[in-house]
């Protein structure tokens, strides 16, 4: 059985947790794979907060890269 | 009819009389401001917070939970176009953590304003003042609208006000306990002493509570629990709103003195011989 050439995958930490995805992800992509309106969320790579969104269509994420995806809850 | 009873008709109906409520050069509708925590239900806080009449609504700042994509964000909930969105540092027990927090929330674009706390004890959640002070000097150079929240201590409100904040908020009792005002004689101290808006932050517990705290004179009242926590937040919230105008106006309207001995209301002349 003749597998398909694998992508070199890439290994993140996402809100903590460890998360794969292929070389050339762009973080775009990452939002749209979990789910998330890029507009209702704000991201911080690696202490860095991306104010851009026009750049998250744009922006390939790293090996290593440490991504923090935050938003608004109820609070006090 | 009299001029005064037509002056009173239209008194009746008249918008409460009171100077209009600004922080930092920006004028806000109410002088309550109300939280979006520990509500049963989405549907309950979207509510109690219309029936609270409050336009400053606060939210935290937290990771997505990435199990749990439809468990919404509050934008899904709350029209930032009617509600001014004030992000806090809750949870955060550093300055440099809460400045971190306080970032992340100027980046979700609506504002520069915060509600900086920095949390300096886990059972109490009294507030570290040393660290709040820190953190308001670095958010203030940065251009943020600071609103600290901190002790009823006069000295840690001056201390906040010289580092930049735009409103010092000292707590009424700790968050969540809903104790109502331990100290008036301190929040009015601070009243009488800061430039910036005084806001009473936290111990809310009942309506009653809230009117107290608008008596001192202080420019406003923030809750969440008191509201939240109640067996129907809704029309406590309709309460809290009444109380909030009730002790504004009744501060406004300067209170008679207390007096150790009874004095009649009535006349004493014209009594009816015996």
């Amino acid at each position: 059985m003749a597998s398909a050439p694998l992508a070199t995958a890439y290994s993140l930490t996402v809100n903590g947790r460890p998360h794969v995805v292929a070389e050339g992800t762009t973080l775009a992509q990452l939002l749209s794979e979990l789910q998330l309106d890029p507009r209702m969320v704000v991201v911080e790579r690696n202490r860095e907060i991306l104010r851009d969104r026009d750049q998250f269509e744009t922006l390939t994420l790293h090996a290593g890269d440490t991504l923090e995806l935050v938003h608004f809850v109820g609070g006090g | 009819m009299t001029d005064a009873l037509a002056e009173a008709h239209v008194l009746a109906t008249d918008p409460i009389p009171d100077l209009p409520f600004a922080i930092a050069g920006r004028t806000f509708r109410s002088r309550l401001m109300v939280g979006t925590g520990k509500y049963r239900s989405n549907d309950e806080m979207v509510r109690a917070i219309a029936a609270s009449g409050a336009e400053v609504v606060t939210v935290a700042v937290r990771r997505v939970d990435l199990d749990r994509t439809k468990d919404e964000g509050m934008l899904y909930h709350l029209d930032p176009q009617h509600y001014f969105l004030l992000a806090n540092t809750a949870g955060c027990f550093t300055a440099d953590d809460a400045i971190r927090y306080a970032r992340l929330a100027r980046a979700a674009g609506f504002n520069e304003w915060v509600k900086l706390e920095v949390i300096g004890d886990q059972a109490t959640l009294l507030p570290d003042a040393a660290a709040t002070i820190e953190a308001t000097r670095v958010l203030a150079a940065e251009g943020f609208k600071v609103m600290a929240y901190t002790n009823d201590d006069l000295i840690s409100a001056l201390r906040l006000e010289d580092a930049g904040a735009v409103a010092v908020m000292p707590l009424a009792s700790p968050i969540g306990s809903g104790l109502g005002m331990l100290n008036p004689h301190a929040i009015r101290a601070i009243k009488q002493r800061l430039s910036c808006a005084v806001i009473v932050d936290a111990g809310v517990g009942t309506a009653s509570d809230a009117c107290i705290v608008m008596e001192q004179g202080v420019d406003g009242i923030l809750m969440n629990t008191g509201i939240a926590a109640a067996d129907d937040p809704i029309r406590m919230a309709f309460a809290m709103r009444a109380a909030t105008d009730a002790g504004r106006l009744a501060y406004l309207a300067g209170r008679m003195p207390r007096r150790e001995v009874a004095v009649p209301s009535s006349p004493i002349a014209g009594m009816l011989g015996s």
